[in-house]
């Protein structure tokens, strides 16, 4: 049988999904269903000075209407779970419907419950309300400045944390340093853009006083508790259920008002409640990403060895912390600010500000792109300032492969890496000598073309539950798997991360069956119904198959163990003469005698003759927790065009080589390398919230936020070196960030070197035509 | 993202049509929905009623007219883009309807509806304006009533029609001589142009006799001045910078006002050199 382990096999979820055969959250139907709709604020800050919902209750349909007075002593406010430790944290109480104030644009002042969505829909528009405007900014920086707008009365300047990062003595580095460069960039807002808008349906059973929440989740184990906290129900009491959930990239990680909010409708009224995001209301209050901006400088030696980073960020939070909000500019960016290289001396001061804008949260790599970004640029900028070139300060500045584990100065431990095996294999797939020939022919016709080439590593498979708790994450960063063989041989597998796009289906089914010298047919993987599957942490952070793929892997073999003994006690031979062979256990020296998992499974399920003292069934459970992080990482190699005339940019060639580990699926794998590139070239070339004067989002439909499409995207080009990681079972890294840890920065720093010889190091994202247009303008003196 | 209640017809012919625009009720004509749609979803608009002239046979196709072209207003921009006699006779307006949005919004979004909507971003009226191209239009107390494009346009969704009138037809002059192309530089969110040319190009030997240009909803008559010259890139700079110095252009979240005034220039140059070039194939 070929091996299954490794194997590039078709999605198994995709038939389904492709085919409208699946259920979402929207298609939940149930009898007398009702439906909920938000009256939200139209300004981004104000005092609710009055609010009216009479008309609202008089309108056709209309069942019931909440506001923030009704709900504010009886529920609690939405939970911040992640309590970075070490600094001046402050969370200010982030209520489920505005009662007093509102502090930005979309937060929720009532809800209306009617027999229909238009019917609520309609009823919205009597919700009546006396705002009095406050002064609003969205911009983190100015929201320090003294006289800014203060959101919360008790954090005057706006600063929820202040948070340093340190190692070796970064001061007396840049002190005595023989280059020293600095640049100011900003790392825009975006918006996650799932596929599927959040949609939450609650239904509450008053004789059993047992709740079911069907939720666009990314970890329903976390939504099952911090429900139980903002409703004050017991957490056996509540059942949360993801069905097909249509991507998330963080924004289904959070716990959110609405959630909650229509959970206590379902309490309240008796009846079921469904809520489904309209794509306006998820740009307005789903969790934005990103939004730095940053003071970074980098100091080295003239012969190209980097000696120390210095940053001074400011985090954009928006008007509340959301649930891991805290831990994503901190614990999962400064820790990471030595990127591939032995910089012995970091110092980071990282401030997290409250602004009126939208909350901000875990986008794909979450804190390490912005990390990557800045590191890379810096790289490049440093190159030039000392005329070396940047592929050469990489290479002498690289962690050696022969000295992992390694200790950065941050402190965290590097499990494994060859980072100069990638970049060659990158290399190679380029030529660069014909590339920069041919970028040398351009110039002297006057075309600008360029070349980025970026080195990253990230952190992922998040982690050892001891480390989370040492850094403030209210959870542990385990994972669990149950593997219960049935009695006619097959396989259902119940995880506790919650899959929603990754395949895991398929990689998970593909471990089980691998093991079980199966066909992966007669493996199920059943995710994200918190009633059935064992306590996980969810699947974020690129954690899920190095932390739940090793739990899936370790109850695999405990099964195969007891398998062992039983087949043993039924061939009537010793334990210690049995091998598994192809299929099946088989009696060294005599292969014919033989016991494959199904006869096997049989057996231990009727229990006829089972070995003296052993249990029936044949199942097991395991909870796999990590001893590090895993580091996956490469070389990622992007060409550009740049029309000096238009400041379009086009890219010529993307080449992707990443290091994940051995891939359990190379196609899967490949496949969430594309999404990552896309979504890190959607920055880097064109995605970016704006926000106008009045903290008002100006890009909340899809006419005016870029989101990338299959016909501006680039043909990528992928390939793998594969160096295991020694902390999982598996060898397996993760793969779902890195292209968009990797890309934009790539691609920024493709455009400035095309642009190198008019002088610019820098332009900052997203590079729209207009952006390059008028850095070209002003390099060559005109004002634009 | 849920419109108010409104009455919904389907017009069994124009004549009805015609006859429930007349009651001057607010009721809003609907074609292919694409623009009218989403400002019902945002609520921008508020129609009591629609009436649905999609099925109507009479407004859609096109035939020969004269030496161009008639198009139907409910014709689409798919069938526009494959049409052998739009190929034919006017390739440029088959070109622009395969080149807007996606083939969803192709195959339901009409011509007709895209030029009543007159959104300054939008391909055709460029178009429509370069070739000088007539619509027709109809009302039950006024008849048919026939306006070139150039008397048309009155603005960012302000146009020549009322409230009772019908938009029917699209009146596409032959080429004659003239070759035409549309260079635009669009959004990378909506697709829509941030700047967009349509240059109608006569020339004999190498000199040019005839040319129309048109900047989105606005038509170049600087332009004219490159008549009886062999497109000399300086007179067409100089053209082209005049053409647009004369607009109102407002920067917003997407590109400021100087970027979309270059660009604007960019594309008259790009599309006078590209339509000269090929009228003298």
């Amino acid at each position: 049988m070929a091996t299954l382990f490794g194997s590039g096999i078709k999605r198994r979820e995709d038939p389904r999904l492709i085919t409208g055969q699946a259920t979402y959250v929207d298609d939940v139907k149930l009898p007398r269903l009702a439906y909920a709709v938000f009256a939200r604020s139209p300004y981004a800050h104000a005092k609710i000075a009055r609010i009216d919902v009479s008309a609202a209750r008089q309108a056709p349909g209309v069942l019931a209407v909440y506001t923030g007075a009704d709900v504010k002593d009886r529920l609690v406010p939405v939970p911040c779970a992640w309590n970075v430790p070490n600094c001046d944290l402050k969370i200010p109480a982030h209520p489920l419907l505005a009662h007093d104030r509102v502090r930005y644009a979309g937060d929720a002042v009532a809800m209306v419950i009617a027999e229909t969505r238009a019917q609520a829909r309609d009823a919205v528009d009597l919700v009546d309300v006396d705002y009095e405007p406050l002064r609003a900014t969205a911009d983190p920086e100015k929201a320090t400045q003294p006289g800014a707008a203060r959101l919360h009365e008790e954090i005057p300047d706006n600063i929820g944390f202040t948070w340093v990062v340190s190692g070796g003595d970064a001061e007396a580095a840049f002190q005595g340093a023989e280059v020293a460069v600095s640049q100011r960039i900003v790392q825009q807002r975006l918006l996650p853009t799932a596929m599927e808008p959040r949609a939450a349906v609650a239904q509450y059973n008053r004789g059993s006083g047992q709740l079911t929440l069907w939720a666009t989740s990314q970890n329903p184990h976390i939504h099952r508790f911090l429900c139980s906290v903002m409703l004050k129900l017991p957490e056996h009491r509540i059942r949360v259920i993801a069905p097909e959930v249509g991507g998330g990239f963080g924004s289904k990680i959070p716990a959110y008002p609405d959630e909650a909010l229509v959970s206590f409708a379902a309490m309240e009224l008796g009846i079921p409640v469904k809520w489904t995001e309209d794509r306006s209301e998820n740009y307005k209050v789903t969790i934005h990403g990103r939004d730095h901006i940053e003071y970074v400088e980098m100091c080295g030696t003239r012969d190209g060895t980097i000696t120390g980073i210095r940053t001074k960020v400011y985090a954009g939070l928006g008007a509340y912390a959301s649930t891991a909000a805290p831990g994503i500019p901190t614990i999962l960016h400064g820790l990471v600010y030595s990127g591939s290289y032995m910089i012995p001396n970091i110092h980071g001061t990282i401030y997290g500000v409250y602004t009126n804008g939208t909350p901000v949260d875990a986008y794909r790599g979450a804190g390490r792109p912005e990390a990557a970004y800045l590191i890379e640029r810096l790289v490049d900028i440093f190159a030039r300032k000392i005329g070396m070139d940047p592929i050469e300060v990489r290479r002498k500045n690289f962690i050696p492969k022969d000295q992992f584990p390694y200790t950065v100065a941050t402190g965290l431990i590097y499990d494994s890496g060859n980072y100069e095996a990638a970049l060659d294999k990158a290399l190679g797939l380029l030529d660069l000598k014909a590339f920069r020939a041919e970028q040398a022919r351009a110039r002297k016709e006057g075309r600008y073309l360029g070349m980025g080439l970026v080195s990253y590593i990230e952190i992922c498979g998040l982690g050892p539950s001891q480390v989370a708790g040492a850094v403030g994450f209210g959870g542990g960063l385990y994972d669990s798997a149950i593997v219960r063989v049935y009695p006619t041989g097959v396989v259902k597998v119940y995880i506790g991360a919650s899959p929603h796009g990754q395949g895991e289906e398929t990689t998970f089914a593909q471990i089980v069956a691998h093991e079980f010298g199966y066909p992966v047919e007669n493996v199920e993987i059943i995710h994200g119904d918190t009633d059935n599957t064992p306590q996980g942490w969810g699947t974020y952070g690129s954690r899920t198959t190095a932390v739940c793929g090793s739990a899936v892997k370790v109850a695999a073999l405990r099964v195969k163990e007891k398998a062992k003994l039983l087949a043993a006690h039924l061939l009537e031979a010793n334990e210690a003469d049995l091998e598994w062979k192809d299929d099946a256990f088989r009696v060294k020296g005599s292969p014919d005698k033989a016991k494959g998992m199904a006869e096997l499974a049989l057996m231990a399920n009727v229990a006829w003759n089972m070995p003296p003292g052993m249990e029936p069934g044949l199942e097991a459970t395991a909870f796999f927790d990590p001893t590090n992080f895993v580091y996956p990482f490469g070389t990622h190699i992007c060409t550009v065009e740049v029309d000096e005339q238009t400041g379009q940019v086009k890219i010529l060639r993307y080449i992707a080589v990443d290091d994940c580990g051995p891939p359990i699926n190379p196609m899967i794998v490949d496949g969430q390398i594309h999404g990552g590139v896309i979504q890190g070239i959607g920055e880097g070339l064109q995605e970016i919230a704006v926000y106008d004067e009045e903290a008002q989002l100006v890009t909340g439909t899809m006419m005016d936020y870029a989101v990338p499409k299959a016909s501006q995207m680039p043909h990528i080009e992928v390939a793998h070196t594969i160096t295991p990681s020694p902390v999982n079972p598996l060898g397996v890294k993760g793969c779902g960030e890195a292209g968009t840890i990797a890309s934009a920065a790539c691609l920024v720093n493709a455009v400035c070197d095309a642009l190198a010889p008019l002088g610019i190091t820098h332009i900052d994202k997203p590079l729209t035509p207009a952006r390059v247009w008028a850095a070209i303008q002003k390099a060559k003196g005109a004002t634009p | 993202m849920i419109p108010t209640s409104f009455d919904y017809v389907r017009a069994g012919s124009v004549k009805e049509a015609l006859g429930l625009l007349a009651l001057g009720d607010g009721t809003k004509v609907i074609a292919g929905g694409h623009s009218l749609l989403p400002m019902m979803r945002f609520r921008l608009v508020q129609a009591p009623k629609l009436v649905d002239i999609s099925r109507l046979e009479e407004l859609r196709g096109v035939q020969e007219y004269k030496k161009g072209l008639r198009i139907g207003a409910t014709t689409t921009y798919a069938e526009l883009a494959r049409h052998p006699l739009v190929r034919e006779r006017c390739p440029v307006i088959a070109e622009v309807a395969a080149d807007v949005a996606d083939i969803q919004v192709r195959n339901r979004g009409t011509i007709g509806g895209s030029l009543a909507h007159a959104d300054p971003a939008s391909d055709m009226p460029a178009v429509m304006l370069a070739l000088d191209a007539e619509f027709q239009l109809r009302s039950k107390k006024g008849g048919r009533r026939t306006v070139r494009a150039r008397e048309f346009f009155k603005g960012a969704f302000a146009t020549d029609m009322t409230e009772e009138e019908l938009f029917t037809d699209i009146l596409v002059p032959g080429m004659g001589r003239n070759a035409a192309v549309y260079v635009s530089f669009d959004s990378a969110a909506s697709g829509y142009a941030l700047a967009g040319v349509c240059a109608s190009v006569g020339r004999k030997r190498a000199t040019i006799s005839d040319i129309g240009v048109a900047e989105v909803a606005f038509v170049a008559t600087a332009l004219e001045r490159m008549k009886d010259t062999k497109c000399d890139a300086a007179v067409l700079a100089a053209a082209a910078k005049e053409a647009v110095a004369g607009l109102e252009i407002a920067g917003d979240a997407h590109a400021p006002a100087a970027y979309r005034r270059h660009i604007a220039e960019v594309a008259i140059v790009r599309a006078v050199e590209r339509a000269y070039q090929r009228a003298g194939t």
